[in-house]
């Protein structure tokens, strides 16, 4: 059979107009560093330097959480909830406005295909912030007592895998509910979230509203522990989220946090086999695998676990890795050495405790940070690769007999955020969606999000709800 | 009858998995009423007691969990009627504590409360989720698992039913750390519990000392959430929230609280998890 190959289709980067540095997005306005320290940020796919942004240290950070605190007392915490809902409507529709640039400049700074900035990410981002929009003013219909009230000021600390998708959950709602934010954006991503604080003043939101402060760690450990931070949010690692919910141990702050997860993907005998191949994909290889929620481990009914891997591996090998900003691009760039370093070591012990590694054959680029697709074969459930998050593009794989044995299997892990269920039998699927210990299950589809669904982890992924009406809860005193 | 009859009186063990044992510690401590006169040995419980409760709570979770919520409904609101039965027995005992004898009436319908929460609470706090796209979106509460509590130490009964009731009928089971010196209601409750269908390890009890066994149930990794509404030491209560960071757990810190005030529902969802499951439409 003849192959068509695929001609270069690369989205225009003209649109976005960088610039060479960035300030600290405090009170309204971009400001320098007191202490003037600086990091570059890079293109994962290129390690090409995209921009400088300042690093915040603990007297910007106190200087971000004073402004936040003055806003909320003088302005949002007692604007009439219909205004913060136009606030909130105005930034959701320049986002909209702003999208293609928006999606780029992810795609540019994050290295995820421009498919998924594009078509997921930012069409997201606006719906979440319409979606918040209107509950600003229906709050005491939201269930939460009939004078529901803000918590103050909200610090919150966000991941490079969905830049300004993690933002949107994080700032929507917090907003919505009358609290004001200050949020640190991912040292390796923070070029969205500078671009959505001028977003903040196309809007003309109050000052001190919403304020970015760019860093590493150190940032973040000073805005958790700040002691007038009435709320901390976090996304992120376990471990952090580990050290967060220590630090905040004797004090008033209340504490969300979304971290972690090692799901379960479960292919039953009767699922047809195509579409739960199409499932398996997406639920690992989307956006490179760093994705919290990603389906990193296949469980497969025995009796029909080769004709599920060979048509896996066929349709890996048509998976497309390469340039994030390529319309044809299915896979993008890791986000970072660092990360692919973390990547490239749990798979070599993939390889050394048994499991048979295989990988797609595809020719990567020889300058960013580039992963193939992978699956390993013949897990277990104690090797590292499928008891520890990964967040790359690598698929451990075991089988099971009997759906007890596929539950037990499931649940077989600290974390617990989501779950997948391929079957045709609806009761089936009910069923072991009762049994799993996850806070999104999601059967015959994979990594669908929605504003007004909730996401969230069991276990070690964390507490509390980001999306729909319990998303509100974790930012109003009730 | 003679009016000198000499009085059967009732050994206090501890309430692990259904059954009454003694601390496998063989310690007991002496619990005295308001007047300084001696009520009881009870048992002081250990570390172990503490992992066995553990481990009977973790067996009782998946039946419990897995019961209809109109089956853990009827168990609750049976509890409340074996406790109408003894009530005053209970006021008695906690009349010895100095406390009002009503708390046991309030007690008692507090049962009654979270008794008719069981097949109500995912209708109020579940959702359907009106998402962008062709799919079914359900999200609902379900237990967290097992609950660690650290009981209020007064009112003896009324405080220790209010922070029992909501975690149970929701599915999860509980170890629960009585009141340290008024530890007596604690496990005569716990022969109401075992009289009424409730099935074994559901409820666990431990007395003792708190400040001994409470590091050790908010260290405890199969330990899902903990309640430390009775840690009233600030410094205490810090260092188990940091314990109980180790496993992630779900922490309810301690507060003043009004336990004659209406409840609410906001004593059941810091022990429920939400899940969400999504299926798409098609023909």
């Amino acid at each position: 059979m003849p192959a068509f190959d695929y001609a270069p289709a690369p989205e225009s980067r003209s649109i976005v107009d960088i610039k060479p540095s960035y300030g600290l997005f405090i009170n309204g306005e971009f400001v320098d560093p007191v202490d003037g320290n600086r990091f570059k940020t890079i293109s994962p796919a290129s390690e090409e330097v995209l921009s400088e942004v300042a690093s915040a240290g603990p007297s910007d950070v106190d200087r971000a959480v004073s402004a936040a605190r003055k806003a909320y007392k003088s302005v949002w915490g007692p604007m009439p909830g219909r205004d913060r809902a136009k606030y909130l409507y105005r930034i959701a529709r320049i986002i909209q406005e702003r999208a293609r640039e928006l999606a780029v400049l992810e795609s540019l700074d994050n290295g995820k295909p421009i498919r998924e900035s594009r078509d997921v990410d930012v069409p997201l981002v606006a719906a979440h912030f319409f979606y918040y929009a209107g509950w600003a003013d229906k709050l005491p219909h939201a269930g939460f007592g009939p004078d529901p009230r803000p918590i103050g000021v909200a610090g919150q600390v966000i991941p490079w895998n969905f830049p300004l998708l993690m933002l949107a959950w994080k700032i929507a709602p917090a907003l919505a509910c009358g609290n004001t934010v200050v949020l640190k954006p991912a040292e390796t991503t923070p070029l969205t979230a500078l671009v959505f604080a001028e977003i903040c003043q196309q809007a003309d939101l109050p000052p001190g509203v919403v304020n970015i402060v760019t860093g590493a760690g150190e940032t973040g450990a000073a805005l958790v522990n700040h002691p007038k931070v009435d709320k901390v949010a976090f996304t992120g690692s376990t471990e952090v989220g580990r050290m967060i919910a220590k630090s905040v141990a004797g004090t008033r702050k209340r504490v969300t946090l979304e971290l972690g997860g090692k799901a379960a993907n479960i292919v039953f005998d009767d699922a047809p086999i195509d579409q739960a191949v199409e499932g398996i994909v997406n639920g690992i290889f989307f956006n490179q695998g760093h994705v919290c929620c990603a389906g990193s481990r296949l469980l497969i009914q025995e009796s029909v676990a080769d004709a599920v891997l060979e048509s896996l591996k066929r349709r890996m090998a048509q998976l497309r890795v390469g340039d994030p900003l390529d319309k044809n691009t299915d896979i993008g760039a890791i986000n970072s050495a660092e990360q692919l370093d973390r990547i490239r070591t749990l798979s070599e012990i993939g390889a050394e405790e048994g499991a048979e590694r295989w990988s797609a054959p595809c020719i990567l680029p020889d300058r960013g940070f580039w992963f193939a697709p992978t699956i390993f074969t013949g897990v277990t459930q104690a090797h590292r690769i499928a008891r520890e998050e990964i967040f790359g593009p690598v698929l451990s794989v075991l089988t099971f007999r009997t759906p007890a044995e596929a539950v037990e299997k499931a649940n077989n892990t600290p974390y617990g955020l989501s779950a997948g269920v391929w079957t045709e039998k609806g009761s089936r699927t009910l069923s072991i969606a009762d049994q799993l210990r996850a806070g999104v299950v999601w059967a015959n589809t994979f990594n669908k999000f929605d504003p007004a669904s909730p996401f969230g982890g069991y276990k070690e992924s964390g507490y509390g709800r980001e999306g729909g009406r319990h998303g509100l809860e974790a930012y109003l005193e009730h | 009858m003679s009016t000198d009859r000499l009085a059967v009186r009732k050994t206090y063990k501890l309430f692990i998995g259904g059954t009454f044992p003694r601390s496998e510690s063989g310690r007991s401590y002496e619990v005295v009423g308001a007047d300084g006169a001696f009520l009881a040995n009870a048992a002081l419980a250990s570390r172990k007691d503490v992992r066995d409760a553990v481990q009977a709570a973790r067996k009782a979770v998946p039946g419990w969990a897995g019961a209809t919520a109109y089956n853990r409904g009827q168990v609750l609101y049976r509890i409340a009627e074996m406790l109408e039965g003894r009530r005053d027995q209970f006021a008695a005992e906690v009349a010895a504590f100095g406390e009002d004898p009503s708390t046991v009436d309030e007690a008692i319908d507090r049962w009654v409360w979270y008794a008719g929460w069981s097949d109500k609470l995912a209708q109020v706090y579940g959702s359907g989720n009106p998402v962008a796209g062709p799919f079914f979106n359900l999200s609902g509460p379900e237990p967290t698992g097992v609950v660690g509590i650290v009981a209020p130490e007064e009112p003896a009964l009324l405080g220790l039913v209010s922070v029992v009731a909501p975690a149970v009928v929701t599915g999860n089971a509980v170890v629960v750390l009585a009141p340290e010196m008024r530890p007596l209601p604690a496990i005569s409750l716990a022969e109401v519990l075992a009289t009424s269908d409730l099935p074994g390890g559901v409820v666990n009890i431990l007395t003792g000392r708190p400040a001994e066994t409470a590091p050790w149930l908010a260290a405890h990794m199969d330990v899902n959430a903990i309640d430390l509404t009775g840690a009233s030491d600030p410094e205490f209560a810090k260092a188990l929230e940091e314990a109980a960071a180790e496993n992630l757990k779900r922490v309810v810190r301690p507060s003043p609280v009004d336990w004659a005030a209406d409840p609410g529902i906001a004593r059941m969802l810091p022990f429920v998890e939400t899940k969400t499951v999504w299926h798409p439409k098609g023909i």
